[in-house]
């Protein structure tokens, strides 16, 4: 069974009655093949036309979507050799973070994500791909490795956010996220991040500290997700009950197209016909080209050059006379 | 109030309302305690309730008068930074928040930088205004804070950042979180410098402010009292579904859970730093100027020796 959303619904007509079709084949024994082609061609129509206008907020609609591939899809396509490694030695294991070091089409690399998990025990084990500060050290361990090995380093962003339980503010979520975030900045080998499904603020910022930011058509990426946002600036609106979200996701410029236009973002990789959740392979694999691509712009380059041009990228952003 | 005012309409309680008796701002009610306190008396106090010693939010302008020696300090100029990059339009148009924000405050922005001297010793200090839109963190709050950091580093002088902010300014979108890694450039820079970065922690610090510049203190300080974390307790009170208790997230908790290194008063906060700084810097000089040998030390590296008695007595 396909999982469709809210503005899906003439595709899931179209592509039921194709099963239908398929189904009474098999009973009648007359051949609907041509009428088959013909609906799937219409399907095929109308997912490229949605899928290119979509709204901001149809895209986390997408990026949230049951069936889009998560971080141990993409890594079981993307990589080989594959050691998750466990624990930040200090207070525990944390599932929402996974990473360890893999072989990337011919290097050694530390590959490196939140999960969200597949099924309703996954999402629980990973707990929604939300980090605590346990995930965010695990990811410090893992860039201490990388500068040792001299490693480059992917990540893979795709989280609602940072945790935000008891415990985790306990044991200093911030601290983790800013330690996180300012170990990815100084690291001497490169880092390349991909925003594969929501990145969700400090959470992600934390593993997007790169030197290039890789981003998934459909993927989006804020400062605080849309509901926030609308809970807290369209205040009256929500009081009504009214659901303001769509209209905090248009004005917050969350999708990878705004993020390229403002320089956060270096590369979008288009997916595959009806968003990467219709074809995970496919989409891994022009994932992978464009790590491959931003991978090589480094190549040769001494630790130095490597952490000052992701310095300046950052330092450059946003700033007046510089674009 | 009295049993008078109680059944006056309030048409007749205008009135007689005396145009510049404004009981809003010459009397304050202390938060802690419930005391009401002559505005003057907290102006004198730091805004430090003299009934309980609760700490006050306290205006930047305040707050660097009374860091600095003698009330003197040079306020830096900061540099231009976009305004509403993102067209931001909620219920009302950010272009419009901002210029209330900027009537209401006199000020360009959440953020000031100023340089000076603390008990002698040179000190620059970046310090968020929580009266100008919640000392939220914006594109104008990263340039100035990595103005600080510039500032130290040409003045070879520590850096002090007091932290007051419900969070990033949202209306500048993905900006604001590029304000996260782009503060925490500018704290890696006064590492590499080998200058002190020294963080004072106020009543409220959240969000991405808390998950970047101020939690990376070489050295954390909390004012007493102040609500310090990641994410704001009703947050995380919808999340657990359940009540937090009394004293989660303040600056006492934050230190027995090892996040903060010291919670000090804020009238003892120039002798606290400046003891901090004489000690890392080895009196005053910091390591890359140590070369110079200790003849040349600045003259402001040379602090009065009541200045010094004052540190002394704050040790204790």
């Amino acid at each position: 069974m396909r999982t469709y959303l809210d503005f899906e619904k003439s595709i899931a007509d179209l592509e039921g009655k194709i099963q239908e079709l398929r189904q009474s084949v098999g009973e009648a024994g007359v051949s609907v093949d041509d009428e088959i082609e013909r609906l799937q061609s219409k399907v095929d129509d109308l997912l490229g036309d949605t899928y290119s206008k979509l709204t901001r907020w149809q895209k986390v609609q997408v990026a949230r979507h049951a069936a889009r591939p998560k971080f141990s899809d993409y890594v079981s396509r993307l990589v080989d050799d594959f050691a998750p490694l466990a624990g930040d030695r200090a207070f525990g294991e944390d599932q929402a973070i996974v990473g360890g070091p893999a072989r990337f089409r011919g290097r050694s690399v530390i590959i490196m994500g939140h999960e969200k998990g597949a099924d309703t025990a996954g999402r629980v084990a990973h707990n929604f791909g939300m980090a605590s500060p346990e995930g965010y050290r695990k990811a410090i361990r893992l860039m201490d490795l990388a500068e040792r090995f001299e490693l480059p380093v992917i990540t893979l962003v795709d989280t609602p956010g940072a945790y935000p339980g008891r415990g985790a503010e306990e044991r200093g979520q911030a601290e983790a996220i800013a330690s996180c975030t300012e170990k990815t900045l100084g690291l001497g080998t490169p880092v390349i991040a991909c925003v594969v499904g929501e990145g969700g603020s400090g959470g992600a910022v934390a593993l997007a500290a790169a030197n290039a930011v890789i981003m998934f058509e459909h993927a989006v990426y804020s400062v605080i997700s849309p509901e926030g946002c609308a809970s807290i600036l369209w205040k009256d609106a929500a009081g009504r009950g009214e659901n303001k979200s769509p209209d905090a996701a248009e004005a917050m410029k969350i999708s990878a197209e705004d993020l390229l236009a403002l320089g956060v973002i270096d590369t979008v990789v288009p997916e595959p016909l009806g968003g990467a959740h219709r074809d995970p392979t496919l989409a891994t694999e022009r994932l992978g080209d464009a790590i491959e691509s931003a991978l090589a712009e480094f190549d040769g380059l001494d630790a130095e050059t490597v952490k000052s041009r992701r310095r300046a990228k950052f330092l450059n952003l946003g700033r007046i006379g510089l674009s | 109030m009295n049993w008078l005012s109680n059944i006056t309409p309030p048409g007749i309680k205008n009135m007689f309302r005396r145009p510049d008796d404004n009981a809003d701002t010459l009397w304050l009610k202390c938060g802690g305690c419930g005391e009401m306190i002559f505005h003057r008396d907290l102006e004198n106090t730091q805004r430090v309730c003299p009934a309980c010693s609760h700490h006050m939010s306290i205006p930047a302008e305040d707050r660097l008068h009374a860091f600095f020696d003698d009330g003197k300090f040079e306020d830096i100029e900061l540099p231009e930074a976009p305004v509403d990059p993102l067209k931001f339009r909620d219920e009302r148009r950010y272009a419009d928040r901002i210029k209330d924000a900027r009537r209401k405050t006199g000020r360009q922005d959440a953020m000031r930088v100023a340089a000076g001297a603390v008990h002698g010793l040179p000190i620059v200090a970046a310090c968020q205004d929580f009266a100008f839109m919640g000392g939220s963190m914006g594109c104008a709050l990263g340039e100035a804070f990595l103005k600080g950091v510039e500032e130290a580093i040409k003045r070879n002088s520590a850096l002090v950042a007091f932290s007051a902010s419900g969070g990033a300014r949202m209306q500048e979108g993905i900006l604001s979180l590029m304000q996260m890694p782009r503060t925490t450039i500018g704290v890696q820079m006064m590492r590499e410098a080998g200058l002190p970065y020294i963080v004072v922690l106020t009543h409220p610090t959240t969000g991405g402010v808390t998950a970047s510049f101020a939690m990376l203190g070489d050295i954390n300080i909390a004012e007493p009292g102040a609500l310090i974390g990641f994410a704001g307790p009703r947050v995380i009170e919808q999340t657990i579904r359940e009540k937090l208790p009394e004293g989660f997230q303040r600056s006492e908790f934050l230190k027995e859970k090892g996040m903060v290194d010291m919670v000090v008063h804020r009238h003892d906060l120039r002798d606290s730093i400046a003891k901090l700084v004489r000690v890392l810097t080895k009196n005053g000089s910091a390591r890359s100027r140590i070369s110079l040998g200790e003849g040349e030390a600045t003259p402001a590296a040379k602090p009065p020796a009541n200045d010094l008695d004052a540190v002394d007595k704050a040790a204790e």
